[in-house]
């Protein structure tokens, strides 16, 4: 059984319709790309698994559950988390303060506790405290905890956003563009480090990249969308020869003599 | 390379002082304010406030052109002051040629007339005008040529003299009993510091900074570095310890009139950390905070009023927690509709929420029950083991229990799971959302805790008023609670202690301010926000965080050892 | 997560039970006074009366009602100082132009140039101290939150109202009486004050020609455009700050004109007078769906008679006591209302589809 299974999704603002009739899965451990140009509903999409959008038609099965209707701190308890294509970490709070946001979904002591100092709550905070400056170390920001995110460098933030994607311990992962704006040197860093994150930690990672480089490098899988639909899918040598993938990304007239170059 | 004395700018720079300076004068102010000396016989506050703006402006001139000649930047200064002074020249002469302006600008009176033109006629006195703010703008932009190092201790001590002139009410209440009454006379005038005092504090305090520039910050750093730092943990105990008690016999100190200052400031700040929570912690602007206020006046009011609308007679001590209980179910209840609002509607419903309730309390409507607009009286005093709370100096105390209370409570939240899901909610409440957090619930938390500590101040303000009308309910109290945190700093605890000390006792001490009160909040407010968003005292850097520092560079010391 | 659930269900069924508790409610009322008589009784001069003043009171909220519409169009930001811009303009056309020319009785003597100058003052005060409110406190926070410039922006409405009342004290200023307005218009057996006409026509014809304004003329182009896309404007030329103070001084202009007509008809001015006409013309610029013009021209009409006949009809009919005290209430309530459920406005499509 697939990890998600997202059936004939659609969605519609007013006349335009963004995510039309979409059936895409996730099987559990896979590196997976969505991909196509600009406007084509890729982070629509995201936006209807992590449940910002209520989605008009069809359904998204999460781990056995339908996540269709569900608010999106549910959907983030039900074990998926993102990072945004702008990147949105809480900017006027401190790396280790973002990444205790992002733990949200594991901690359950009240405010109660809080006021009163319960041994309990006492107890999940320091847990929570180590086991988020451990993550910080984790993604290489070890000793920036008390910087305010604001005042990280750009790739600092990337992996500041995926740290507190990665702190409420998801099976999926959704990387909107993670390597946005990055330097080659960058990129190949982060490509390698999405990788680290199935193998070592076993999350199933749904990525939207542009990066022809990264998808091509590390995905097992590739879907391509344009215009809300799903026009291809299948493995990087296969979606490189798609020539409706050509066509979608280079217009018409250059599919007939192009191929998607992939310079190393 | 030389930097030049733009004489355009100095020109329009100068301009603007002088429309400051008449602007402040035709609406009152000068007037009001020239009732109180700040050096007897020198000059009052409202001279003060009239020649303020040539001589900022003196200085102001040369430090954006950088001029550090002597030449030149005195006479930009002296330019500055010169045309400071034109707009206030101009206004004497339209007094000379409409007499009867006062029928339509009713602060512009013979009075002011006699301050603006120094008792003189108007052309005699407009000339002395102009020449005193030019020596005031060459004086301003000597201070910034003279060097930094005896320029800015300057700077401050004449701020602070001025400060202790402007403030001399209040420390002669307080220095009375203590002082031998010689020493007193010589101190202090019939209405301010006398010249000596100004001339002796201005060099004590210039000459003090400058030692501690040059010799005492090292001496004191010395001294702090010499500390182990168990011994530093005791002095800050110590000094805490002093710092309470000195709060706890303040009443003692400050005598009926300026403890009830004190109480008035206490209510506000108890208000100011509820709206602080609201606003400063999760971000959701309330401009109808006052409501919880009021809700909580009237549920003690109507609970242990003997009057005609006393329902239950009930003691303070129960009324109290009903009270707090009330106001927080109203703010959750009053949250719920406005849970999917954002930012500036949020601002408006509330807003509409606020009036709401103070149409109603005034109203017909609900007259049988709250007393409309003649309010609910004959609310007794609060008891307590037999002893009745009834001076100023006794309620400080329970004000002050408050106040404790609900700083203990605000910082515990701050640094907890809660605070941390406000504070996500405040930066960007889809990704909070996204994160797992639980909106609805975490803000009604914020706006139910926020609304008993208002609950509170109110049930207090009614039992020390005794008898509570509506028009104590309306929105400016909202504007002044906001207004003191956001001058204080949105989310800062001490802020909101500093806020209002600045935003209400201050006016309340110099009761010439009580018309330009809002006045000064409203140009405050946008001060504020175009210069220094982050308040007077910003919410520090956590210490959890600091610890956190701590305890990750060590572990690599070792790793490296 | 079955619980979870629930809670967000006892929200949604919160708000459906307020709402329909409001509309039961004035159903009733409604339903009591015309059936059954409930309260006063009034005949129908009575009502068209009831129905007249709310129309001009309605006129001047929907010309006060721009000034919001227009700003929140280009900047999305609420201008809480717009109501003293209302205010400066009218107060000090009244004190240093209006009183005198009645003194001296020049305006009995020429009511429609008398009244002309008067608009052009009070307009041109207005416009200033709009232009200095943005310049000092709105333009440069542009990009800062947007909380930010709405705490300025309430800061500024304070700061003009006391400065105002410095001016000009803090007593009731007499607005002077024209002789030519007394008295009635009758058209078919209708009765109207002729005050009243006055300003319904005044407030139409402003309104269309402010409309035309933005949608003929290019500057009216640079206004729709900046509001449209800040950045794709200042590509195509257009000067993005003048464009905005422009757009604060159309807005204020046409509140200075409302604060004449406002004189006329209720014969006094104030330096508060801006506070709660403001709040109620945003209210009306949100009924209509705020950035549309004619949504704030219908909106605050429709205010303006919800208002006026509200108390009388279905107050009444509730039985409730002094129903004229809670003309604020029923405004507020519909604000409230309005932004929980509706906040498109009930005309209005424009700031949904900008959301989305």
């Amino acid at each position: 059984m697939p990890l998600l299974d997202a059936k004939n999704v659609t969605k519609r603002f007013g006349g335009l319709t963004a995510v039309d009739d979409l059936t895409f899965s996730i099987e559990e451990g896979a590196i997976v790309s969505i991909i196509g140009p600009n406007g084509a509903g890729k982070t629509t999409f995201f936006n209807c698994i992590t449940g910002f959008y209520q989605i008009d038609e069809g359904d998204i099965i999460f781990d056995g559950r339908s996540a269709k209707g569900r608010a999106p701190d549910q959907i983030a308890h039900m074990g998926i988390s993102r990072t945004y294509q702008n990147i949105r970490l809480f900017s006027a709070m401190s790396a280790l303060e973002n990444i205790l946001v992002g733990m949200e979904p594991r901690l359950h002591s009240s405010w109660l506790g809080a006021v009163f100092r319960l041994p309990g709550t006492v107890h999940e905070e320091e847990n929570a405290l180590a086991e988020a400056r451990e993550l910080l170390n984790f993604v290489g920001l070890g000793g920036k905890g008390d910087i305010l995110a604001r005042n990280l460098p750009y790739g600092d933030q990337r992996r500041l956003e995926i740290a507190r994607a990665l702190a409420s311990k998801p099976k999926l992962l959704l990387l909107d563009e993670p390597t946005a704006g990055m330097n080659p040197r960058e990129t190949a860093e982060t490509t390698h480090f999405i990788k680290m994150l199935r193998d070592e930690l076993g999350i199933t990672i749904l990525l939207i990249e542009h990066d022809m480089r990264v998808v091509m490098g590390i995905s097992e899988d590739i879907t391509v969308l344009d215009y809300g639909q799903k026009i291809a899918k299948g493995d990087p040598a296969q979606i490189q020869s798609n020539p409706r993938v050509i066509e979608a990304y280079l217009g018409r007239g250059a599919a007939a003599s192009a191929t998607i170059q992939v310079s190393s | 390379m030389m930097a030049q004395l733009d004489v355009r700018n100095t020109i329009r720079m100068g301009l603007l002082a002088g429309v400051v300076a008449v602007s402040l004068s035709m609406i009152g102010m000068v007037e009001a304010f020239d009732q109180r000396d700040v050096i007897t016989d020198v000059f009052s506050l409202g001279q003060l406030l009239l020649f303020t703006a040539p001589a900022i402006v003196g200085y102001m001139v040369v430090q954006r052109g950088k001029v550090k000649a002597y030449g030149p930047a005195l006479f930009g200064g002296l330019i500055a002051g010169v045309f400071a002074a034109l707009p206030i020249f101009a206004l004497l002469i339209l007094t000379l040629i409409f007499p009867n302006i006062r029928a339509q600008l009713v602060n512009v009176s013979p009075t002011l007339i006699g301050i603006l033109a120094f008792g003189n006629g108007q052309v005699v006195g407009g000339l002395l005008m102009t020449a005193v703010m030019g020596i005031l703008g060459l004086l301003g932009a000597a201070i910034y040529v003279i060097p930094d190092r005896i320029g800015n201790p300057l700077i401050l001590g004449l701020g602070w003299t001025l400060l202790v002139g402007v403030l001399s009410e209040v420390l002669l209440n307080i220095l009375r009993p203590l002082l031998p009454r010689a020493v007193l006379r010589f101190l202090f005038g019939t209405k301010g510091i006398t010249f000596a005092t100004a001339v002796i504090l201005l060099i004590l305090i210039t000459t003090g900074i400058v030692w501690w520039q040059e010799k005492g910050r090292e001496q004191a750093k010395a001294r702090r570095e010499a500390m182990s730092s168990g011994q530093q943990k005791t002095r800050r105990q110590v000094s805490l310890g002093m710092g309470l008690i000195l709060l706890f016999v303040l009443p003692l100190i400050l005598g009926t009139y300026l403890t009830e200052v004190v109480d008035n400031v206490g209510l506000y700040i108890l208000m100011g950390l509820g709206l602080n929570i609201v606003v400063g912690f999760a971000g959701l602007l309330d401009l109808g905070y006052v409501a919880f206020f009021a809700i909580g006046a009237y549920t003690v009011g109507v609970l242990t009023s003997q009057g005609g609308l006393g329902v239950g007679h009930l003691s303070f001590w129960v009324a109290l927690p009903i009270a707090v209980a009330t106001s927080t179910m109203a703010g959750m209840l009053l949250g719920v509709p406005v849970l999917r609002m954002r930012g500036d509607y949020l601002a408006i419903v509330t807003l509409g929420f606020g009036e709401i309730i103070r149409v109603l309390a005034t109203s017909d409507l609900l007259k049988p029950v709250i007393g409309g607009a003649q309010g609910v009286l004959q609310i007794p005093k609060p008891e307590i083991f037999g002893f009745t709370v009834i001076q100023p100096q006794h309620f400080y105390y329970v004000i002050l229990a408050g106040v404790f209370l609900a700083i203990f409570l605000s910082s515990r939240l701050r640094d907890a799971r809660l605070g941390r899901q406000w504070m996500a909610l405040r930066e960007d409440e889809d990704v909070a959302e996204a994160m797992g957090i639980h909106l609805v619930k975490t803000k009604l938390l914020a706006f139910g805790i926020g609304a008993a500590f208002s609950g509170l101040a109110g049930a207090i303000f009614a039992a020390r008023l005794s008898s509570i009308f509506p028009h104590s309910f309306n929105l400016l109290i909202s504007i002044n609670v906001l207004s003191l945190i956001i001058v204080g700093g949105m989310g800062s605890l001490p802020g909101v202690v500093v806020g209002a000390l600045v935003l209400v006792g201050l006016p309340e001490l110099l009761r010439e301010f009580a018309e330009y009160r809002l006045l000064l909040y409203g140009a405050l407010l946008i001060a504020m926000m175009v210069t220094k968003p982050e308040g007077l005292w910003p919410s520090p850097v956590r210490r959890r965080e600091l610890r956190a520092a701590e305890e990750e560079t060590a572990p690599q010391i070792e790793q490296v050892g | 997560m079955a619980q979870r659930f629930k809670d967000v269900d006892w929200i949604g069924l919160f708000l459906w039970l307020f709402r329909a508790a409001i509309i039961v409610l004035v159903l009733w009322g409604t339903v009591a006074k015309i059936f059954f008589g409930a309260g006063n009784a009034y005949s129908a001069s009575d009502w068209i009366d009831f129905f007249v003043s709310g129309l001009s009171q309605g006129s001047l909220y929907a010309l006060i009602a721009l000034g919001y519409t227009l700003v929140y169009g280009v900047l999305f930001m609420i201008n809480f100082a717009h109501g003293e811009f209302f205010m400066s303009g009218t107060m000090t056309a009244t004190v240093f132009i209006a009183l005198p020319l009645s003194a001296s009785g020049f305006l009995d003597r020429n009511p429609i140039i008398g009244m002309l100058i008067i608009l052009v003052v009070a307009m041109s005060i207005s416009v200033g101290v709009a232009l200095l409110t943005e310049r000092i406190a709105y333009r440069p926070l542009r990009r800062a939150p947007r909380l930010v410039p709405l705490i300025t922006a309430i800061g500024a409405s304070f700061f003009w109202q006391y400065f105002f009342r410095g001016l000009y004290g803090s007593s009731l200023i007499p607005f002077p009486e024209l002789q030519a307005l007394q008295g009635k218009f009758s058209f078919w057996g209708v009765d109207i004050l002729k005050t009243r006409a006055v300003v319904i026509v005044s407030s139409v014809i402003m309104l269309i020609g402010l409309y035309f304004f933005v949608m003929r003329t290019k500057t009216g182009k640079a206004i729709r455009a900046v509001a449209e896309d800040k950045d794709v404007a200042a590509l195509m030329g257009i000067d993005v700050d003048r464009t905005i103070a422009i757009t604060f001084a159309t807005g204020a202009a046409m509140a200075g004109a409302a604060g004449i007509l406002y004189g006329l008809v209720f014969r006094q001015v104030h330096f508060f007078m801006g506070f709660v006409p403001g709040i109620k013309a945003f209210t009306a610029a949100v009924l209509g769906g705020i950035g549309s013009i004619p949504g704030a021209a219908l909106g605050g009409l429709f205010l303006g008679v919800i208002e006026a006949v509200g108390p009388p009809l279905f107050l009444e009919g509730l039985g409730i006591p002094g129903g004229h005290q809670l003309k604020d209430v029923i405004a507020f309530t519909m604000l409230v209302l309005v932004l929980i459920f509706r906040p498109q406005g009930i005309i209005g499509e424009r700031l949904a589809e900008k959301k989305a």
